[in-house]
């Protein structure tokens, strides 16, 4: 028995030890790598970047725990990014587990923020002047066509109960109109009805975040200029983190993904190497 | 410092995700245990999320304060939908469906004509002039559309040029799933990376 044939019969077991260790390893070693930046994620990070302060945008948080890893870190980053620029994002939730996720997030952020903007002497964010989560409601496609035209049909208060025209940031915001752009974090289709209705009805510009698995659906969208911005996985939070020049847990997590990759790789390299040469065993 | 409840929370979360985990060595009552208190939260989660964030704030709400009694009408066409329970009443039900269907209808062809096929069709239009790296892209495209659209055309027979351009077709829908097949990969991978940081981030302190 040659060593490919052994490496037929190993244990399934002996593989997912591997990928543990290939994960685990580089986290604890704290192994950084140089995250390349895309031109979909360079765009979205310029159209976001390029904005007049005061200006308000979308955030739209539809994803639930099992997405956390890879749409989290972009959230965060769009977060600090409005707030270091002086942009008021508002935060709607079209997934009802992303709600808490959403509120604790904006939460983590912004008291992140005020703690840095206070060592620097900088301006303070406070919630309802600066940023507002409107919170959750039903309704998918009739939703995004019908806060086209209002948000307080949908949305009479914000995610605490307090009513939207108490407070300061929401008064002169009705629709798509009072948005110079949407960041929509999509874990599922919620960003093709975006695409469909907001931008294709009202011609709200848009920028996708999406998990790596419906990332490639998304490219086509791209290349028809239907959204001038795409962040695709973790990778796409990395590079969104190294545009911002904070480094955190995406791209810490890109290197134990790279090493996964290159293990995942040399497995299909030695199976398919393997199942060839057995194969030539058996018809000699 | 954390209470209580939160290192609690915590200890839960890393039983919970190792219970799980351990249907990798073989299936056990612990990863049975995990699965089925997974799908027994969920589905009370999503009882109370949908009372409180839906029907009270979209429905009761509404008629109790500020008597809009038209929203009695979308709410009986909600409760006759749960008559498809009773088989003998059962057919009431087709009236919410068909209200549904029709809504859905309405809004997914304008969707699909206004926000997919036209704004698709125009990115296809696109030049094909000049030697450079753009027109080698926008070549590819235009080639893989034709192609690929050809692959599912099925009133002429694959032989001969439609045959050849059908197999460039199913070439270019193979690379497609190549790349949606490596994404899904980094997708799960991600998700395992996220899993082993609370593990040896938040519970065991392992990685700073």
């Amino acid at each position: 028995m040659n060593i490919f044939e052994r490496f037929e019969k190993i244990d399934r077991r002996f593989i997912f030890l591997l990928v543990a260790l290939a994960v685990l390893i580089p986290l604890v070693l704290k192994v950084t790598m140089k995250i390349p930046v895309s031109s979909p994620v360079v765009s979205a990070f310029n159209a976001v970047d390029t904005l007049p302060r005061g200006t308000n945008i979308l955030i739209s948080v539809d994803y639930d725990p099992a997405s956390m890893p890879e749409l989290q870190p972009m959230y965060k980053s769009f977060l600090y990014q409005c707030f270091e620029k002086g942009i008021k994002p508002v935060m709607i939730v079209q997934w009802p587990l992303g709600l808490p996720l959403s509120i604790n997030t904006m939460q983590e952020v912004a008291n992140q923020y005020n703690k840095d903007a206070k060592a620097e002497g900088k301006d303070t964010v406070v919630y309802g002047r600066d940023y507002v989560n409107i919170g959750y409601r039903p309704g998918g496609v009739a939703l995004v066509v019908g806060i086209g035209k209002e948000i307080r049909d949908y949305f009479e208060s914000d995610y605490e109960g307090t009513p939207l025209d108490s407070l300061p940031m929401m008064k002169d915001i009705h629709n798509y109109d009072n948005f110079a752009l949407l960041v929509a974090l999509e874990a599922g289709s919620m960003g093709d009805i975006y695409v469909q209705y907001a931008n294709a009805r009202f011609g709200l510009k848009i920028i996708l975040g999406m998990t790596a698995v419906s990332a490639p659906d998304a490219y086509p969208y791209l290349q028809a200029h239907q959204i001038i911005g795409l962040l695709g996985g973790l990778q796409g939070a990395a590079e969104y983190e190294t545009l911002m020049k904070r480094p955190a847990y995406a791209t810490m997590g890109m290197t134990a993904q790279s090493w996964v990759h290159v293990l995942i790789v040399l497995f299909i390299l030695i199976g398919n190497i393997g199942y060839f040469i057995s194969r030539k065993k058996k018809r000699s | 410092m954390h209470n209580f409840w939160t290192i609690f929370g915590i200890w839960m979360a890393a039983f919970l995700t190792l219970a799980i985990f351990s249907f990798l060595y073989k299936d056990n009552p612990f990863y049975k245990f995990a699965e089925h208190l997974y799908v027994g939260t969920s589905a009370g989660y999503m009882l109370i999320y949908t009372y409180f964030l839906t029907i009270k704030p979209m429905l009761i709400d509404p008629i109790t304060q500020q008597n809009q009694w038209i929203l009695l009408i979308p709410a009986f066409f909600g409760i006759i939908m749960l008559t498809r329970w009773f088989p003998k009443i059962a057919w009431l039900s087709r009236w919410s469906i068909a209200f549904t269907v029709g809504i859905g209808t309405g809004l997914g062809i304008t969707g699909s004509i206004q926000g997919l096929l036209v704004p698709q069709i125009k990115g296809t239009l696109i030049a094909l002039h000049g030697w450079n790296g753009a027109t080698l892209n926008n070549f590819l495209i235009v080639v893989g559309v034709i192609a690929t659209l050809t692959y599912f055309y099925f009133s002429k027979e694959h032989r001969g040029f439609v045959g050849k351009t059908a197999k460039l077709g199913i070439t270019y829908i193979m690379i497609a799933f190549g790349a949606s097949f490596g994404y899904t990969v980094m997708a799960r991978i991600s998700l395992l990376i996220g899993r082993m940081y609370f593990l040896f981030h938040t519970w065991i302190p392992l990685i700073k």
